[in-house]
């Protein structure tokens, strides 16, 4: 059955990919799309079984992969509670995008491609969380990683979608690169690739050393770390993050399955699949958590200041990842994997409700030219509100909550109840970034639901008045010339500047296909936490419901319980301080955000320049590469190998000009060769006698 | 197999379609050449079949004595017969790409062709020292020919580049071989593979034939021949260049430099992984920015040499067996791009990167195969260009950490040039009129590409296929590397585990 789930999306995409123009767009979307409810219906008994206690781990054979010596790897499916919780996750998610996109993608010439992509990602992606050996995750890995290069990239005549698609596969291939390093040196410190054996391996190997660049290190930590690395790259952690806010340019759906609730997850899936070798290793834990909390942090102010739609929603992402990170740092698998679990539900809703925004606005993306759409496009906003309810963590302790209530409050709670030094500093940083996701989430919701329309101002919305077919024949590459327009007033960023106004335009809500998975994923968002909160961190449940496929450390979540009420408070007054804020500023008094940025000039730059990462890495990576390219070229190899070289010696032996005459008779080296023949032919003979 | 004398055979019948060829008409030719590379790819799909991994060492052997001590020795194992089955399997797609491209003296290419795949399976076959020699040196003058005569507008720099780095280590090789058979007393090379040669005189001879080799693979600093051979080469001489001959150095290394001289190759370990280390990154960055196609993937194909040598240097199971992965993917993939390369030059006569642009709207399925062939090379998983350069990363941490950490670089910098390179000539938007205008693939196109990547995903799904014959004959190899007690620099220590307590275990790291 497990590989059914596994490899049907593998087949859909086979035949919509190749079929292509042949078998039509119904055909390949339906192929598809059917293919992927299959997976998902067989999919959630699996996780009910591990649910309800009945189901047991097991690993089903598929063929035999690498065979070296003592490296052995098979192509096989592992299915045990951490996998049950991602394949319910990855096909649930998958299967409503593929729905939802019938709608989206109605209007698009390459539908088919489209779909196979989007079936090709889940597959490789079923892959990832099926793997048994770090061989086969790391092909899951990759795969996900060419399946979401080929969805940034998929409206390919934007020169902005191809360069953010080549900037996604690379900077995930910095990170693949401590990935390999560190499967490199799995292999030579436990002679196996396979997890299992692995996880049974490394509480043996706590405290020894080895050579590393010429450094004696802690060889647990130098595993954990390396391959951190390529968790930090899939996860978009800070350093490697920079590929994430420009992978919106692919589809909004695309947004929605990989870069929010599925493949970015990888990392944070990678670190509890293999939770029992980071806790042999605390330097590695400290550093996990660092980072997590770092780009908590990070991501939370710059999502303050953007106004792309999408990327606020992407920032917010990689903040809500860096949570899962240092809950993972922690220790606290478990709340890790459930906010994962919770995270790809309301997030999800998030992208996929901005999407049906932005087909109701004419692929207009930036909100300063939103407002006032509440009334027009009511179950999208309904919607949102629940997405918006579910990550700001509404709730009440004891009685109910949204999704996000019961998740990152675990997170935020086993911070402080670890104790340590860096759980200490996460769980501050953590209550800060709450603080600013509850900000900019209301901030979107006020921006883009109340207040008066904006929408004069904005040029897709100018097209959509002026055409006479209106919302019907747009193309979806109509973007590109006007992003630029946008950036140069992307400084002003107070909403009162902005042409008020509908210009006579009137916002549809979205078909039925689209609004179908909003209802779906609202319920998630809803009702996630409520109901699986139990299994995933309760202290007893837990260990019963994990059964050993991660680290589930019992006592930590016992001392959550115990943690101080200012602790418990925190979060959630901290998201009323936010929704209070962002109240004030952008309904209240909307003149605020203007002045604001006009007293903190720098400030604002620098978080609307995203912490100049981009200018950075362009000056420290990207011209060097290139200079140093061409210096090789010019100077390495026509500048001196050739030089003093091949062009060296024909000037010597026959000076510049003749040479070229006595080669064109064509004969030189022919001759040189039979030579040489001979003279083979000749010592042979005379040794013989 | 007993008796039958397949490989004499599988050289002469070449040979004897060559002449045949020189006496038809252009059409006759081509299709003379084309039945012939046929019948050789049956023939190698025979021996294939017919080998048995786990029989003997040395499998179809022939042997007959000429003069003096030259012999016609022939015998295969698991690595020539790979290396063969590669040659024959692109042997027929270089005859159909050169179908409509090669216009004049069709009879001497198509000849000069098939000289080449005679010569090629002999250097694999050949068992006596100097009838190695002989094919090893003669296989090059048909390409000498094939760029001289059908190559583009500077083919008479490239092919004197050509001819003179090869002629240095050639005259080198000679010279040791000559001291080795004087020594040992035979040139029979099963039997110098197992000859222990006085370890003073290994260094000079290691290095004599390092000349050669390094210059066939091509090694960073001697690489400078292999971007114009193939910028002026037809397109199925650059699929042939890059594709066979280039694996002649790889496979110099594995049957003379390590077997025969061990402890040398581990005196050299610094300068062969050091050269190696460089060629990822500097060809690297100078693939990236390239603006002739020809020459990025030129470039490119270094760097991926680059590979072999290292997993060849770290003397381990998996480096040995990484590095034969690296070269037969590398001679199916940079064969495919550069048959990519081919189609649309055919079309628009013109390598230049920056004149292309769009092609994935007007040319689907060339974005496809083009696509496929680019992941390959670029080693994700799931294609062939991954499991060789795994395997060979693998062996080269165990060797070394600083070899693997530049060296994994290079998985990096790939994927820059060459999506870099993608991007440029598929995505974006058609705006050309004269690109616009270039069909998709016509069926004898798909035909050639079609196979290829067929094999690469093969290769990258279950490569046990080729594994599984050169498995015993790397353990032959590995065997002989044992002895030097060459080790890594890794020096793993004994765990000291800790009572897993939760306080207990903070205590151990502070």
């Amino acid at each position: 059955m497990i590989k059914l789930i596994v490899f049907l999306p593998l087949l859909a995409a086979i035949i919509a990919g190749l079929g292509n123009r042949m078998i039509g767009n119904v055909a390949a979307k339906a192929v598809t799309t059917g293919a992927l409810f299959v997976s998902c219906a067989l999919s959630w008994p699996i996780f009910l079984g591990f649910l309800g206690g009945s189901a047991e781990a097991y690993v089903e054979p598929v063929l035999t992969f690498i065979r070296s010596g003592g490296l052995s790897v098979d192509w096989s499916l592992r299915v045990d509670t951490l996998t049950a919780v991602m394949l319910v996750v990855v096909t649930t998610v998958s299967s409503l995008v593929h729905l939802y996109s019938w709608g989206y993608m109605a209007e698009d010439d390459s539908q088919p491609r489209f779909f196979a992509y989007l079936s090709l990602f889940t597959f490789a992606m079923l892959m990832l969380v099926t793997a048994d050996s770090l061989v086969q995750m790391f092909f899951g890995w990759e795969g996900v990683g060419l399946a979401s290069y080929l969805l940034i990239g998929f409206w390919y005549h934007k020169p902005s979608a191809k360069a953010a698609a080549i900037k996604a596969f690379v900077v995930n291939r910095v990170g693949d690169f401590g990935f390999s390093l560190g499967i490199f040196a799995t292999f030579l410190v436990f002679g196996t690739v396979s997890i299992p054996a692995i996880l049974e391996a490394a509480p043996g190997m706590a405290g020894s050393t080895i050579g590393f660049l010429g450094h004696r290190v802690d060889t647990m930590t130098l595993i954990c770390l390396l391959l951190f690395v390529g968790a930090m790259g899939k996860s978009a952690q800070l350093g490697l993050h920079t590929w994430l806010p420009d992978a919106m340019e692919g589809p909004t759906p695309v947004s929605a399955l990989i870069h929010a609730a599925t493949m970015v997850t990888a990392g944070v899936f990678m670190v509890c699949r293999l939770s029992p070798m980071f806790e042999t290793s605390q330097v590695a834990l400290n550093v996990v958590t660092y980072v997590g909390a770092a780009t908590a942090f990070f991501a939370a102010t710059v999502g303050t200041t953007q106004t792309d739609i999408k990327r606020v929603i992407a920032y917010s992402t990689c903040s809500q990842l860096g949570y899962m990170f240092f809950a993972a740092g922690v220790g606290a698998y478990g709340a890790a994997m459930f906010h994962l679990f919770t995270h790809a539900f309301f997030k999800a809703l998030l992208f996929l409700g901005a999407g049906s925004v932005i087909h109701a606005m004419h692929h207009e993306q930036d909100m300063r030219f939103y407002g006032g759409l509440r009334k027009h496009i009511p179950l999208t906003f309904w919607a949102m509100m629940a997405g918006t309810l579910a990550i700001t963590g509404v709730g009440v302790a004891g009685l109910f909550g949204f999704a996000g209530f019961y998740s990152k409050d675990a997170i935020i709670e086993a911070a402080f109840a670890s104790g340590s030094t860096a759980g200490g500093l996460a769980f501050f940083v953590g209550v800060f970034a709450a603080l600013l996701t509850s900000f900019y989430s209301w901030r979107l919701m006020f921006l883009t639901f109340f207040g008066k329309p904006r929408w004069a101002g904005s040029e897709h919305i100018q097209h959509a008045v002026h055409d006479a077919h209106g919302h019907g024949h747009d193309h979806h590459d109509a973007p590109s010339e006007e992003d630029a327009g946008h950036d140069a007033h992307a400084h002003d960023a107070g909403i009162d500047q902005v042409k008020h106004g509908t210009a006579g335009y009137h916002p549809h809500e979205s078909p039925w296909p689209m609004l179908l998975p909003l209802v779906v994923l609202t319920l998630g968002a809803v009702l996630a936490g409520f109901i699986f909160h139990l299994p995933f961190l309760d202290a007893e449940h837990g260990a019963e419901f994990w059964k050993g496929s991660l680290a589930f450390d019992s006592h930590l979540m016992h001392a959550m319980h115990g943690v101080p009420l200012w602790v418990k408070l925190s979060a959630t007054v901290v998201m009323i301080t936010g929704l209070l804020i962002a109240i004030w500023a952008y309904l209240i008094d909307t003149t605020i955000p203007a002045r604001f940025t006009a007293t903190f000039r720098v400030l604002y730059d620098f978080l609307l320049h995203k912490w100049y990462f981009d200018e950075l890495y362009d000056f420290l990576f990207v011209r060097p590469a290139f200079a140093l390219g061409r210096f090789f070229w010019k100077r390495g190899d026509q500048g001196t190998i050739d030089r003093f070289g091949p062009d060296g010696v024909a000037h010597v032996i026959v000076g510049g000009g003749a040479l070229t005459r006595r080669l064109q008779s064509g004969y030189v080296y022919t001759y040189a060769l039979v030579m040489l023949l001979g003279l083979a032919a000749a010592a042979t003979w005379a040794m013989a006698g | 197999m007993t008796g039958f004398p397949i490989l004499t055979l599988m050289i002469a019948l070449p040979v004897l379609a060559a002449l045949a060829c020189l006496f038809q008409n252009a059409q006759g030719a081509r299709w003379t050449a084309l039945l012939t590379t046929f019948v050789e790819l049956a023939l190698g799909i025979i021996l294939w079949i017919n080998f048995d991994p786990a029989g003997a060492q040395w499998q179809f052997v022939e042997h007959v004595d000429l003069f003096g001590r030259f012999s016609w020795a022939l015998g295969i194992d698991g690595i020539a017969l790979m290396l063969i089955v590669l040659s024959v399997f692109l042997m027929p797609i270089c005859i159909g790409a050169s179908w409509e491209a090669i216009e004049k003296r069709v009879p001497e290419y198509m000849a000069a062709f098939l000289l080449m795949e005679a010569l090629m399976i002999g250097v694999f076959a050949a068992q006596d020292l100097f009838l190695f020699y002989i094919f090893f040196e003669a296989g090059l003058i048909p390409m000498y020919l094939i760029i001289g005569i059908w190559g583009g507008a500077d083919r008479i720099y490239a092919s004197y580049k050509f001819f003179l780095y090869t002629l240095l280590g050639s005259v080198l090789m000679l010279v040791a071989m000559l001291w080795m058979a004087q020594e040992a007393g035979t040139t029979d090379i099963p039997t110098l593979m197992a000859y222990d040669f006085p370890v003073e005189a290994q260094t000079w001879l290691f290095l004599a034939f390092f000349a050669s080799f390094a210059v066939k693979m091509p090694m960073w600093p001697v690489h400078t021949w292999l971007p114009d051979a193939h910028v002026q080469a037809p397109t199925a001489g650059s699929v042939i260049l890059a594709g066979v001959l280039l694996k002649m150095g790889g496979y110099g290394f594995i049957r003379f430099s390590l077997p025969m001289f061990p402890e040398a190759s581990v005196q050299m370990f610094w300068l062969v992984m050091g050269l190696s280390m460089v060629a990822v990154v500097y060809t690297s960055l100078v693939a990236l920015v390239q603006t002739d196609m020809k020459k990025l993937i030129a470039y490119s194909s270094v760097a991926h040499m680059a590979f072999v040598t290292i997993g060849l240097f770290a003397f381990s199971r998996q480096g040995l067996e990484g590095a034969m992965l690296v070269m037969l993917s590398h001679g199916l993939v940079s064969g495919a791009l550069f048959l990519c390369v081919g189609v649309i030059y055919d079309r628009l006569h013109t390598r230049e990167i920056e004149r292309y642009g769009g092609l994935a709207d007007n040319m689907p399925k060339y974005a496809l195969f083009f696509m496929l062939f680019t992941m390959a090379s670029v080693g994700l998983p799931g294609t062939s260009g991954f499991v060789g350069e795994f395997l060979s990363l693998v062996g080269a941490y165990q060797a070394s950490s600083w070899v693997a950490f530049v060296a994994t670089t290079g998985v990096i910098l790939g994927a820059c040039y060459m999506l870099y390179l993608y991007a440029r000539v598929c995505y974006g938007k058609l705006d050309k009129a004269d690109v616009a205008a270039m069909p998709d693939l016509s069926a004898r196109e798909i035909a050639l590409l079609l196979p290829i990547g067929l094999a690469v995903l093969w290769m990258g799904v279950y490569p046990e296929s080729f594994l599984k014959p050169i498995r015993r004959d790397i353990g032959v190899v590995v065997a002989r590397m044992e002895k030097t007690g060459f080790t890594g620099d890794a020096h793993v220590t004994a765990g000291k585990p800790v009572i897993p307590a939760a306080a207990a275990h903070e205590g151990a790291h502070h």
